[in-house]
């Protein structure tokens, strides 16, 4: 984030980006925004480039439903949108309610526009993330990194 | 069993206040203020009241005016900003009165022009029209300071308070309905965009 001059991370949390965000959190140089829903994030990045800074969301896939009609808004103003998204329903799942959003993640992204790069491999997770952010911040398009649930680790609850 | 709220009141407001003209007073006293503008009439409304580079015009995103105020406010903490939106938009964002009274930018404040009704899709009945009172939701988030406006005459100390007071702060205007003419500025949001990223000097 920082080698691409990203200060300001706004998020609803996952599992998969607490270590992330703790490091956004205790960081000085950044600054974090805990959103109340995931789609106001497109107003916050379309906000920060108006006024020339880098900003990106980082959520949970179901979160990726909420945000559909609010991609058009980044998309307008031809404002970069970066997101970096953890899956949930998608590798092993074991909460059926994430299966229909997980399925949806990506067909429903690709529609209003957004490029998705997705990546099941830990060691490609930076240079991904990279060639997201390139191509967000110098193509002013919305883009999206989803972390596979493959990575991350199915969510079990004490149970299998 | 409660009762329903009657809609066969449509439109009914006891609200006085004529936006167009409340509007223009209020921005008269901006300044070097950046304002953002929820969907709709509150757009018109601004356009109507001067064009300039430092209006940031939306012809979409329902909810996003705030997130969107808050983003530039955060980008921007030299500049005042001002996010000034409908009823209906507000509610739809409302939970971004959280996220600004988490950040706690002192240059941002917020105007919600409030008639009670959705205008542009035929006045429905809105939510405001009832019970909700939109100062004491922001004051649950935790916006300390919020102005409920009733009267044009209120329109100077309104202007002070959105653009002087520390901030964040919240204000509620109760606007008439009114027919008022097209307004429509710039549609083209990347024209909107550059145009105001040139005024604040910024590059590409």
């Amino acid at each position: 984030m920082k080698a691409r001059d990203i200060r300001t991370v706004c998020t609803v949390p996952d599992g998969g980006l607490t270590q992330l965000l703790q490091m956004v959190a205790s960081d000085a140089t950044m600054r974090l925004v805990t959103l109340s829903t995931e789609e106001e994030g497109m107003g916050v990045v379309t906000g920060q480039w108006l006024g020339g800074k880098r900003a990106m969301v980082a959520m949970q896939s179901s979160g990726v439903g909420n945000c559909i009609n609010a991609l058009g808004f980044p998309a307008a103003y031809r404002a970069p949108c970066l997101m970096l998204v953890t899956m949930r329903g998608q590798w092993g799942e074991f909460n059926p309610w994430q299966n229909a959003m997980g399925g949806a993640v990506r067909p429903t992204l690709e529609a209003v526009g957004v490029r998705c790069f997705p990546v099941d491999r830990a060691e490609e997770v930076g240079e991904t993330f990279a060639a997201a952010a390139d191509m967000a911040f110098n193509g002013k398009l919305s883009a999206a990194v989803l972390v596979s649930q493959r990575i991350i680790g199915a969510k079990g609850f004490g149970q299998k | 069993m409660t009762k329903s709220p009657s809609h066969s009141s449509f439109p009914a407001t006891s609200n006085k206040i004529d936006r167009r003209s409340f509007v223009a007073e209020i921005m008269k006293h901006r300044g070097d203020a950046l304002a953002v503008t929820g969907l709709g009439s509150p757009t018109w409304d601004l356009f109507a009241a001067g064009d300039q580079p430092e209006n940031v015009y939306s012809w979409g995103g329902m909810g996003l005016c705030v997130p969107t105020a808050l983003g530039l406010a955060l980008a921007q903490p030299k500049r005042r900003i001002l996010a000034m939106t409908g009823d209906g938009e507000m509610m739809m964002g409302i939970g971004s009165l959280g996220v600004v009274a988490d950040q706690a930018p002192a240059n941002l404040a917020i105007l919600v022009l409030d008639n009670e009704h959705f205008s542009e899709t035929g006045r429905q009945r809105g939510l405001t029209a009832g019970r909700a009172d939109l100062c004491a939701i922001a004051r649950g988030f935790g916006i300390r300071e919020t102005m409920l406006v009733t009267e044009h005459g209120k329109a100077r100390e309104l202007a002070d308070f959105l653009f002087r007071a520390q901030g964040p702060v919240f204000a509620v205007a109760k606007i008439a309905i009114t027919e008022d003419p097209w307004r429509l500025p710039e549609k083209d949001g990347a024209v909107i965009g550059q145009r105001v990223r040139s005024a604040l000097g910024l590059t590409a």
